[in-house]
Parts: C-alpha cells; sequence; structure tokens
C-alpha cells in the first residue's frame, strides 16, 4: 500500500501540465455540444420560465400577454390539475412495474438463455426492435382498432361476460396503461439485456454452491447485478411516459376522464392558448420528475450507471 | 442439508460408476472413487483429463449421464447444488462483485439461517488474516487476497466436504508454497475432507494424503503421493509425476525376486514385485535422482544395473542439483538428476560416463510409453447421430 501511494506522488508532478493540457483539449472537443445545448435546451427553457410567469394583455385578444410576475400561475395550475399530475405519475409507475414484467424475463431469455445460439440472440434483438421500423403513432393507433368495442378482443370479453354489457376497453385507465407498457416495452429491455448479456454465470453457479436456492439466488445474485440495467431501463421508461400525450389522447386510448399532464399542456398550448399555464405545468412536471429520479439514481448507486 | 446446522465433520464422498458424457466427447468413463472422511485428496492431471468436470459433478453443478454420488453415505446424484453439503473455491473465485468480502463470506451463513453468521464471518476473515479488510469490494483485492477470501467464503460454512478448484493457479510461485501451507494446516484444524484438483504434480504431492493421477477420463492410479512417485505403474503416471527413464525390452530370465530384461544387450534387473508384468515385452524405468554417474567403467555386480559407456549432450545447473543429459547408444537420451555436493557440475559436455543405479529402485509399467488412448473419442457425427436415433427409439417404445 505505502509502496503505491509512493509510486504516485512521484509520477503526480511531472503528469499534472500534461492533465491540464488534456483537459484544455477535452473542453475544445465538448465545445459543440455545449453551444448546442446551450442554444436549444437552455434558450427554449428561459423562455419557458418567462412564460410562465406572464399576465394576460388588459383588454386584449385571446393568446396575448405580456411579461410579468404572475407566480399566482403556479398555484392555480397545481390546484387546478392536480389530479392530473397524481394520474400521470400512477400510469406512468405502473407502465413501467409492467414494462420491468414483460422486458426482464425477455432480457433475459435473448441475454442468458439465447447465449449458445447467436444467430437466434440476434434475430430475437431484431425482434424487439422491429416495431421502431413502424411510426409509434400507427401503431398506437392499430391498437386503438383492436380494442375497439367492434373489435374481436372486446367482442370475446362481453361473450365470455368478463365485461358488463355496454362497457369499453378503450378510454379507461387500463387501455391507457396498456398503451404506454406496449410502447416502452424495448425501451426497459434493451438496457436489461446489455447488462444480463454480460452477466457472468459463475456467479450464479456460486450463489447455488453456497446453500441459496434458485430463487435466493435470481434475487441477490441476478438482480443486484443486472440493476444497472435495470435502473436505465425504469429510467427510460418512467420519465417519457409521465409526459406522455399520445396514448392518453382521445385521439388514441384515452378518454375524457384518463388525460394526463401531456395531454392537458397541450391543451393549454394549443387549444386554449393559455401558454403560462402551460409553461408553468410543463415546469412543474420537470421539477416533479426530476426530484424522484433524482433520490431513485442517487439511491441505486451511480457508478455503474453510467 | 438441514438449516441452521454445521456438518459434525468431513464426510466420505463416493463416485459410483460415474460417466459424464457431452455431446461429441466422453469426459468420464465408469469412475468409482472413494475419498475417506477428513482426507485430503488430489485429483491429478492434465487439462482435458475430466478432473474439473468430476469436481462440478460432485458439486451439483453438472448432471452425470450415469452413476451416483454419494456423500457420507447419503445419495446426492439427484439433488440440487443447493442441497448438497459441499462447498467450492472456484478457480475464477466467483466473489460476488455487488457484496463487500464481508458479505460474501457471510452469504452462505446466512443462507442456512445459521446464527450469528456476521460474527463467524468475522472469525473466518481472521483465519486468513483478511479481517482488516472485510468492508473491502472484492474486486479493490490483490488476487492472492480474493483468493484466500474464496477460501474462507468456503471453509465458514464447514462444509463435510471441501472442493478445491484449483485454487492456486493464479497465484504466483512464493504466494503458492504460503498458500499450500496454510491451506494444508487449515484442513488439518477444521478437519474437512478436502477434494484438490490441480495439474500441478508438486502441489498435489506437497498437500495431499492421496493422489489420483486421471487421464482421458479414467483414474490412471492412485495411492500415497511417495507410493505414486516410487512407484509408477503407468508410463503415463511415470512421465505426469517427475520425470523417468523409460526403456522397453523382454524378459530374458526371471527368479522368484526378481526379472531380467534385455534392453538393447543390456542385463537390466528389476525386482519382481516392483514389476508390473513378468513375461514377454516389458517396459522398466529409473527416476533420474536414482542414477550414479561414473567416468570410468564400473564394476557389474548384483544388485547394481550398469548402463554405459555413454556421452553427456548437455548440463544444466540448478542449483541444488546439475541435470545431465546422458546419450547412450541404444537406448536414446538419458537424464540424470545429480546432488551438488562439490562446486560446480562434475563432468561437462562431451564427456564419456557409466550410468549405475540400484536395482532395488527400478520399476517395471503395466503398459508401453506409445499406448494408445483409452477410449476413442466419439466425436464423429455418425456415432453421435445413433446416438440421437437410439435416444429417440428409446423414447418411442416407452410411450
Amino acid at each position: 500500500m505505502a509502496f503505491g501511494a509512493f509510486g504516485a506522488t512521484v509520477t503526480a508532478t511531472p503528469a499534472e501540465p500534461a492533465i491540464r493540457r488534456r483537459s484544455r483539449v477535452a473542453l475544445f472537443l465538448l465545445l459543440p455540444g455545449i453551444l448546442y445545448l446551450a442554444l436549444f435546451f437552455l434558450a427554449p427553457l428561459l423562455s419557458l420560465v418567462i412564460t410562465s410567469f406572464q399576465a394576460p394583455v388588459e383588454f386584449g385578444d385571446i393568446g396575448q400577454y405580456q411579461t410579468a410576475f404572475r407566480w399566482e400561475n403556479y398555484t392555480t395550475v397545481i390546484g387546478t390539475y392536480a389530479p392530473h399530475i397524481l394520474r400521470s405519475f400512477a400510469f406512468a409507475a405502473t407502465a413501467t412495474v409492467a414494462a420491468l414484467l414483460f422486458g426482464f424475463p425477455l432480457a433475459y431469455f435473448i441475454g442468458v438463455t439465447l447465449r449458445r445460439f447467436p444467430l437466434l440472440q440476434a434475430l430475437a434483438l431484431t425482434l424487439v426492435i422491429a416495431p421502431f421500423f413502424i411510426s409509434f403513432l400507427l401503431r398506437t393507433l392499430a391498437w386503438k382498432q383492436l380494442l375497439s368495442d367492434e373489435g374481436w378482443f372486446v367482442s370475446a370479453l362481453h361473450g365470455l361476460q368478463l365485461l358488463p354489457p355496454g362497457e369499453h376497453v378503450t378510454g379507461t385507465a387500463f387501455s391507457v396503461v396498456f398503451g404506454l407498457t406496449y410502447n416502452f416495452i424495448p425501451f426497459m429491455t434493451l438496457p436489461i439485456y446489455t447488462s444480463l448479456e454480460r452477466l457472468d454465470l459463475r456467479y450464479v453457479e456460486a450463489g447455488g454452491d453456497l446453500y441459496a436456492t434458485p430463487v435466493s439466488t435470481f434475487f441477490r445474485v441476478t438482480v443486484p447485478l443486472a440493476a444497472p440495467g435495470i435502473v436505465s431501463g425504469a429510467l427510460l421508461t418512467f420519465i417519457p411516459a409521465a409526459g406522455d400525450y399520445i396514448n392518453a389522447s382521445r385521439d388514441f386510448l384515452g378518454g375524457t376522464e384518463t388525460a394526463m399532464i401531456g395531454n392537458v399542456i397541450e391543451a393549454n398550448f394549443l387549444v386554449l392558448q393559455n401558454y403560462p399555464a402551460a409553461a408553468a405545468l410543463s415546469l412543474v412536471l420537470m421539477v416533479a420528475v426530476l426530484v424522484p429520479v433524482s433520490v431513485y439514481v442517487l439511491r441505486s448507486g451511480t457508478d455503474d450507471l453510467l | 442439508m438441514a438449516q441452521g446446522s454445521f456438518a459434525e465433520s468431513g464426510a466420505d464422498l463416493e463416485l459410483v460408476g460415474i460417466t459424464k458424457r457431452f455431446p461429441g466427447f466422453t469426459a468420464i468413463e465408469d469412475l468409482n472413487l472413494t475419498i475417506p472422511a477428513g482426507s485430503f485428496f488430489a485429483l491429478l492431471g492434465p487439462s482435458g483429463c475430466g478432473k474439473t468436470t468430476t469436481l462440478r459433478l460432485v458439486a451439483g453443478l453438472d448432471e452425470a449421464t450415469a452413476g451416483r454420488i454419494l456423500i457420507g453415505g447419503d445419495d446426492v446424484t439427484a439433488t440440487k447444488p443447493h442441497q448438497r453439503p459441499v462447498n467450492t473455491v472456484f478457480q475464477s473465485y466467483a466473489l460476488f462483485p455487488h457484496m463487500s468480502v464481508l458479505e460474501n463470506v457471510a452469504f452462505g451463513l446466512k443462507r442456512r439461517r445459521i446464527a450469528d453468521a456476521t460474527a463467524r464471518a468475522h472469525e473466518a476473515l481472521r483465519l486468513v488474516e483478511l479481517d482488516h479488510l472485510a468492508q473491502r469490494r472484492p474486486q479493490q483485492l490483490s488476487g492472492g487476497q480474493q483468493q484466500r477470501v474464496a477460501l474462507a467464503r468456503a471453509v465458514v460454512n464447514r462444509p463435510a466436504l471441501l472442493l478445491l478448484d484449483e485454487p492456486l493457479g493464479a497465484l504466483d510461485l512464493k504466494l503458492r508454497r504460503q498458500m499450500q501451507i496454510e491451506l494444508k494446516s487449515i484442513q488439518q484444524d477444521v478437519g474437512l475432507t478436502f477434494l484438490h484438483v490441480t495439474h500441478d504434480q508438486e502441489e498435489a504431492m506437497t498437500m495431499a494424503d492421496t493422489v489420483a493421477v486421471m487421464n482421458k477420463g479414467r483414474i490412471e492410479q492412485m495411492g500415497a503421493p511417495e507410493e505414486l512417485y516410487e512407484l509408477p505403474k503407468t508410463a503415463f503416471v511415470a512421465n505426469f509425476l517427475g520425470q523417468s527413464n523409460l526403456f522397453t525390452g523382454g524378459v530374458t530370465s526371471s527368479t522368484a525376486s526378481s526379472i531380467v530384461v534385455d534392453i538393447a544387450g543390456r542385463r537390466i534387473e528389476i525386482p519382481r514385485e516392483r514389476a508390473q508384468r513378468h513375461a514377454g515385452e516389458v517396459t522398466v524405468g529409473v527416476r533420474p535422482e536414482k542414477l550414479m554417474l561414473h567416468t570410468a567403467a564400473p564394476e557389474a555386480g548384483p544388485g547394481i544395473n550398469v548402463v554405459g559407456p555413454g556421452r553427456v549432450v548437455d548440463v544444466s545447473f540448478s542449483g541444488v542439483s546439475t541435470q545431465y543429459q546422458v546419450a547412450v547408444p541404444g537406448l536414446g537420451s538419458l537424464v540424470v538428476f545429480a546432488q551438488n555436493m562439490v562446486f560446480g557440475p562434475v563432468v561437462s559436455v562431451g564427456a564419456e560416463v557409466w550410468l549405475t543405479w540400484n536395482t532395488d529402485h527400478g520399476f517395471g509399467l503395466a503398459d508401453d510409453p506409445a499406448d494408445s488412448p483409452r477410449f476413442a473419442a466419439d466425436t464423429d457425427t455418425q456415432a453421435l447421430a445413433l446416438q440421437r436415433r437410439q435416444t429417440l427409439e428409446a423414447e418411442l417404445e416407452g410411450v
């Protein structure tokens, strides 16, 4: 140990200028990215913050606002749309758990079971990605058709007396969560696959050798070793799902009672032209997603995540 | 195995007619082996001889094609790894990277709900002198330290049988010596049965009470290290365990106490009880350190075998001893180890020498050095196809 420390101090002194030079090169290489983010992320964000405090122009047309500091915009939107915010989080969380329940076994099958058959493995991965070749709008519309009152699924449910007469599938919380889950399964599966594909099965053997049942080995060895993939997959699913406005839209799988925060923002921006309310809601959503996600990332340990 | 309790002591391991076939080759063929409780048993052989497969079968990580495995008299053939009173020190260590050293060691105890698992884990870490690193992650330790953690993680469970899969392979020579001594003392302290798999003949001989030399899925010879070394029964054992000078010739005469073999016109006498075959073509041998070098023709007498003259073709000095290569016409090249009783080698390259050895030091083998493999690998596709068809037919008949 003392030897290593000694070696480090010796090499550190002459290496310092090199490190400084290297960091300048790194900064130069990062410049395009930093400029891009400043222009297309920070500037709109600033504009969004300014808009969120605007007040309507007195005696002006609908959609005419002026710069102000109307923080009541925030209390108003939170007061009015709290149920939508909560619903968004509930739907997104349910969809994330459901996508994990579908995605993990799928990722395990492709990454571990198919390991000995590289050709089948590549084929299975292609099948997971295949839906991306068709626009998700079209696919979600297709599900609307399949789940519609005239579709065979609903007819079958009615026929089997599982669905009371007059009840629908589309426009319910179920169909919205179903749509979210369906759309995000690949985003959940791929990161978990990357983790499981590298999983050293000798750890699993060691678990069995140390008296752990297969179930115990799964939860104490396999799942923790796949944690980086599970965390990435959960983030890639939860964050976009919380802000999604397609699945919950009435034109797709949603109804009036299933509107999520994304639908409200869309309506305020495009229909009601209440720009300050829409901007305030967007920022509320951003903070509301950032806080739990930060806690989650910190708790699960970032060292292996990035 | 019972939850919350330890094995009382080491247990016997019994392998009965174990066969393991993989698609395309046979790893183990009809292996019968009994390892008495409390012994340190080494399975020695070159890579691919089936020793690691044997260990994996005992641990339950692979399933035998045929045969039974008994631990302490209980048939465990059909049980899962976690149900067997066995722990393994893996060649790769397989320490869980997401757990601390302490959690790794306590893992097995906690799964079996043993009381004060953490205290016992600390105790096991003290045994391998790593308690001060208990909170570290395995990947922060050196190879030797990881190896000791792997050992602690297995020993802490007091298994009836501890399996060691070349655990010292990744260590440098000095650390390996030290670990060999530590392993042996741990085994004596805790009285467990150790099954140690290795390709290092020196390691097997210094540590084990009994060594079984394995070749091509079969045990060639089994016994105490001295016995295996002094009286090898096959050419494989004679060459794998140390070096041997081997000669093949016909038996010309035999008495009640010895046989005489004619090798390129020379009489070589071997004690009858040290020879496996007593008539026909016989391969006899002698260890290099049993040979004496002479610069003048020695007198042939009873109890002495004489070979020569030959010419020294190579001399290499290795500190304790000097190794000479001597070319003897008709016999080929012989190896001689001579202790360095004086400074430097006694003879130099090109010198004319005679070799003698006490007739009691020779041994006669049961086979020839050029013997073909014990069983042919059934790798050809026809054999595989036939095997498939037979199993399918058997299944159909069952229906």
